[in-house]
């Protein structure tokens, strides 16, 4: 077996280092697919084994990968981030908590970019608890992600799992904001939230 | 292909029907945004595949039960809430590799703890939080979302 494609050289690396260039995802696949052949090589039994688990995830993944990527493309075309600065911030008490997360469950983008969105919304004063709220379910509660979920760990796993994380989540932030609240600002060096650049 | 997997894909493709009747253009947009992440995460996939493969294939699931199994109790709860906080796995991989641990005897509890901090807490995004966000704000949310995440998979634990 070949591996992939090795950008590992260190000929064509004139500007920048080299290490800068390299994707880790492909250089650590090009070096643990000989690992992987060699080592079975060495132990056939044991080689079978890994051949057919390997086989089965991959199977696994196809039934449901391509389903759970376009689910992730649609939501990126008809909810734009412009929908969720809109009704973020909306509401209060529970139903403003409530709103929070299921904005942060929308699939919009990776959690670096809800970032300067958390720092606006604190700039025009929202809830402390509400910010954290929307961040920690960008983070993990996210619409395409529940159904990997429940493909692979099963129903009861995810709804449970899903239950349980969205009521801490929401029992977490009001606590964290009261310590927020009790934390002089000054010592921890933090700038006034500024509206984001971008 | 499993039920679960039929469900999914069919609501799937009812709503990419139905976002076709919509608005073709924004549709095509839409799968080609996907096409994109498909070919962004395909090598991590197959990372990820291979390293389940060899994982379970090699470690005796006697090993993983005793670190992550039931008898670990809290300290593979720890474990795995230390492993998933410092681990970088794109969220969607991180099923399959819990599910991977699953079968090898870890317990719910150390799954859940793994998965909730894998996605919660973000070691290498604290940087940018801190940046936008103050160390104040990054600190607290960060540091209750390991608490929170453990409380999780203990719940999980006693539930399931």
């Amino acid at each position: 077996m070949k591996p992939p494609r090795k950008n590992t050289s260190l000929n064509d690396a004139p500007s920048a280092p080299w290490y800068k260039k390299l994707r880790w995802d492909w250089t650590m696949l090009a070096l643990i697919i000989p690992i992987t052949v060699t080592v079975s090589l060495i132990f056939p039994d044991k080689g079978e084994r890994v051949a057919d688990i390997s086989w089965s995830f991959l199977l696994e993944m196809v039934y449901i990968l391509p389903a759970v990527l376009i689910l992730m493309g649609l939501f990126a075309v008809w909810v734009s981030r412009e929908v969720v600065v809109r009704y973020l911030g909306a509401g209060s008490g529970i139903k403003g908590l409530l709103l929070s997360m299921i904005l942060g469950a929308l699939p919009t983008g990776p959690l670096y970019v809800a970032f300067p969105m958390g720092a606006m919304l604190i700039g025009k004063g929202a809830r402390i608890a509400n910010v954290m709220a929307f961040l920690s379910a960008w983070a993990c509660i996210k619409i395409p992600q529940e159904l990997m979920e429940i493909q692979f760990l099963g129903w009861r796993f995810a709804a449970t799992r899903l239950l349980l994380t969205a009521s801490l989540i929401g029992v977490m932030c009001l606590f964290a904001e009261l310590i927020y609240k009790r934390l002089p600002e000054k010592e921890t060096g933090e700038k006034k939230p500024s509206l984001p650049t971008q | 292909m499993s039920p679960t997997a039929i469900v999914i894909n069919s609501l799937v493709c009812l709503a990419l029907l139905f976002s076709l009747l919509k608005s073709r253009k924004k549709t095509l947009k839409g799968l080609k945004i996907a096409w994109k992440a498909a070919g962004k995460m395909l090598p991590a996939v197959l990372l990820v595949i291979v390293v389940i493969g060899l994982f379970l294939g090699f470690v005796s699931p006697s090993f993983i039960s005793d670190v992550l199994g039931k008898s670990s109790g809290l300290l593979g709860v720890a474990i795995a809430a230390v492993l998933g906080s410092v681990l970088f796995i794109p969220a969607i991989l991180a099923f399959p590799m819990g599910a991977s641990l699953m079968q090898s005897g870890a317990s719910i509890m150390s799954v859940a703890a793994f998965i909730t901090t894998l996605t919660m807490v973000g070691f290498i995004f604290i940087p940018v939080e801190v940046k936008e966000l103050g160390k104040r704000f990054t600190l607290i949310r960060n540091g209750f979302s390991f608490i929170a995440a453990i409380i999780i998979a203990i719940l999980m634990g006693l539930i399931l």
